[in-house]
């Protein structure tokens, strides 16, 4: 089992936090990164900011465009990880063009060499369908690094066949279509993604507008094994006077409210 | 299910959600386009027709003749309705997106046009649509947004980033992602996740197929030279696309022939792909900035909007953002069957500054005319400089009309010294 593996089932119901590498400085990401650890985190996911975001919403845009003013490279952040000393693992966050430009050639290896190298247990990548996936899959394997797939809403039949037996870590549940992004209500598709994954023997955390303590609560009855939150965290860090304190908060009020979810009674499916 | 790459470029780099679409995007292509399913390509062509005005005519132009001692022909997709090539593939994708029993249709668009196409094409057809526009190109291309509003398209503006194409693009995926069980995204050009480049390129094949027979036709025999200007290149490859084989040195493998018949072509075609050179090929680094769009050229090889291309990125992998005088060719990224032809051989990438796309414009205009988008008119600069080196029959596509211009280039050309520009009054209010 890998380290990420061992941590969402040794802390389930685990605490998946997001935040942007850079935002608004590394020093500053440094320090969210422990209030995160402190507060319960149990997995810790650092975004590699990329000029093309198709996958986020306005607010981690936001976020993403606050880190590359901010000067942060892929050298600068594999410098910060590799001086993180954290319980929690940490993985990276990153679409698929960064990690092929690193090193001289488009080629994923020299990307996950230095992650590894830097302590990094993990990758996501938003824009890399499994199909595309075999190099980085097998330059992952080499170093030992998990690759988290993420199951949409819409990912189903033998697809989901496929994308289940090649996931290694677990397996990032996409909550709702869309785009990432603080929402009032977990969605109902959270419920039916849950119930078709359930016979697969991976880990499952739910992300994609998580925002409170209730909501934590509501997928862990749900039958996840975690649940995943950035843009909550994002945007205590664009408004809050005292981030790092409120940070650490905000993850005790998520972990406690999973851990709610665990001993309440099953519920009935919709 | 049909080859998702040319070479090493192209791919379905999406995210998890669309993935689904994007296959059962790929069934239909293959079910209505490839094999004319329920007789969708009779209809398509039979409305290219009648809403369109198709076929386009190649035109001699004898002025240009004249000056260039050579003959010039003119490929007119100026002429299609709404002023452009784009209503090829925007008709042919609405469609497609009816036969699929999709409900509403989004598009970005750079210069309008391709928005324009879509939103006449969606009222044609009886679809809601949505349209993505980078905020500069708004401001840039006004006219364009009144045609689509007239068309009952909403046009939503995108401030991020430079508001250019790119923007828009980014936009229009996001949308794509929340809503892609009920919709179509019509993509404007060659690029995007497959099969995206060749639906786009089939959709606007029937520039060549045409130039083909009405050359044949009118003269008797191939051109030497066509000349199309690339933005994303879909002007481009359906100019290009009846001609790929005419090609006498087999450069290409034996491996990249997908047609695995070998023919010994009677005449070789040159294909010249016009990119913007914008202000500079220079690129500033630390800026983040490249000014001009000449992917081709200068670009090296990357993941963009679902497609492994050829991209203006930085060391690290950020996407540049580029510059053109024409929204149009404002792009950071190309098709990726382009970057196939291009590093096969059998394309030639060439540039031409915003400057020498203006004296163009104007040259255009005056000798022969027809007034031409931006875009196109960097077809014509690349004639202008090179016509020397074109052989003695050459074929420039007229991707579209300039009235979209006209605010722009009366601006540009106060600022400079343009050799072919008439004396031009601007009235005062
Ligand atoms: C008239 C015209 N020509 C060319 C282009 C460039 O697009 P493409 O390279 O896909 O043909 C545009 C794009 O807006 C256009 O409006």
């Amino acid at each position: 089992m890998s380290g990420i593996e061992t941590a969402i089932r040794e802390n389930n119901p685990a605490l998946i936090t997001y935040v942007t590498a850079g935002d608004p400085s590394l020093e500053d990401t440094e320090a969210y990164v422990h209030a995160l650890d402190r507060g319960g985190a149990d997995l810790i996911e650092l975004g590699l900011p990329f000029s093309e975001p198709i996958a986020e919403g306005p607010t981690i845009q936001a976020a993403i465009n606050r880190a590359l003013e901010a000067g942060t490279t892929p050298e600068s952040f594999f410098d910060l990880v590799a001086d993180l000393e954290t319980e929690a693992p940490l993985l990276v966050m990153t679409y698929y063009n960064m990690i092929l430009q690193y090193g001289s050639e488009p080629d994923p290896e020299p990307f996950v060499e230095r992650a590894a190298g830097a302590g990094l247990a993990g990758i996501i990548v938003p824009d890399l369908p499994a199909e595309e996936a075999g190099p980085l899959r097998e330059a992952c394997d080499e170093y030992g690094l998990d690759l988290v797939f993420i199951v949409a809403p819409t990912t189903g039949g033998e697809r989901l066949d496929r994308i289940m037996s090649r996931a290694t870590g677990f397996a990032y549940v996409q909550a709702r279509l869309g785009t990432t992004g603080a929402r009032a209500n977990v969605s109902s598709a959270t419920h039916e993604s849950l119930a078709r994954l359930e016979e697969y023997d991976v880990p499952k955390a739910v992300g994609f507008g998580v925002s409170k303590g209730e909501h934590a609560t509501e997928i862990i009855e749900a039958g996840a094994d975690g649940v995943i939150v950035g843009s909550a965290l994002i945007d205590i860090i664009a408004e809050s006077d005292t981030p790092a304190a409120d940070l650490e908060a905000k993850a005790r009020e998520l972990k406690a409210g999973a851990l709610e979810g665990v001993d309440a009674p099953e519920p009935e499916q919709p | 299910m049909s080859e998702s790459t040319f070479g090493s470029y192209g791919g379905q780099y999406v995210p998890e959600a669309l993935m689904p679409a994007v296959q059962e995007l790929e069934d239909a292509y293959e079910r209505y386009v490839l094999e004319n399913e329920d007789g969708f390509m009779d209809e398509f062509r039979e409305r290219l027709r009648d809403f369109g005005g198709r076929p386009t005519p190649l035109q001699r132009a004898e002025r240009l003749s004249d000056r260039y001692g050579r003959e010039v022909y003119l490929k007119r997709e100026d002429l299609l309705h709404g002023g452009a090539h784009k209503l090829n593939n925007a008709l042919g994708q609405v469609l497609l997106a009816k036969y699929m029993g999709k409900e509403r249709i989004i598009a970005e668009t750079g210069a309008g046009q391709h928005g324009t196409a879509t939103a006449m094409a969606a009222a044609h057809l009886d679809m809601p649509c949505e349209i993505y526009m980078g905020a500069t190109d708004v401001n840039r291309q006004r006219p364009n947004v009144y045609r689509m509003r007239m068309n009952g398209a909403k046009v939503n503006p995108v401030e991020a980033g430079r508001g250019t194409l790119k923007e828009a693009i980014n936009e229009t995926m996001r949308d794509w992602a929340t809503t892609v069980e009920t919709t179509h995204y019509v993509i404007g050009s060659i690029v995007g996740p497959h099969p995206f480049p060749k639906m786009v390129r089939d959709f606007q094949s029937v520039i060549s197929e045409e130039t083909r027979e009405q050359i044949d036709e009118q003269v008797g025999r191939l051109p030497d030279s066509v000349v199309a200007c690339a933005g994303g290149g879909s002007n481009t490859m359906g100019t290009f696309h009846a001609f790929v084989d005419d090609e006498r040195s087999a450069k290409r493998s034996s491996a990249d022939d997908s047609s695995g018949e070998q023919r010994e072509p009677r005449e070789h075609v040159s294909l010249y792909a016009v990119e913007a050179g914008g202000s500079s090929l220079a690129i500033d680094e630390a800026e983040g900035l490249a000014p001009n769009s000449a992917t081709l050229s200068t670009g090296t090889d990357g993941v963009l909007h679902g497609a492994m291309t050829k991209l203006l990125q930085s060391d690290d992998g950020q996407i540049m953002e580029s510059h053109s005088v024409s929204a149009g060719l404002d792009y950071a990224g190309v098709g990726p069957e382009l970057s196939y032809l291009v590093d096969a051989g059998r394309v030639t990438p060439v540039n031409v500054d915003d400057e020498d796309a203006l004296n163009a414009f104007h040259r255009l205009s005056t000798l022969e005319g027809i007034i031409p988008a931006l875009e196109t008119a960097h077809a014509f600069g690349y004639l202008e400089r090179a016509h020397e080196d074109l052989g003695e029959l050459i074929v420039v596509n007229v991707s579209g009309r300039g009235d979209k211009d006209l605010e722009t280039v009366l601006e540009e050309t106060e600022k400079r010294d343009l050799e072919a520009a008439p004396e031009i009054e601007v009235f005062g209010p």
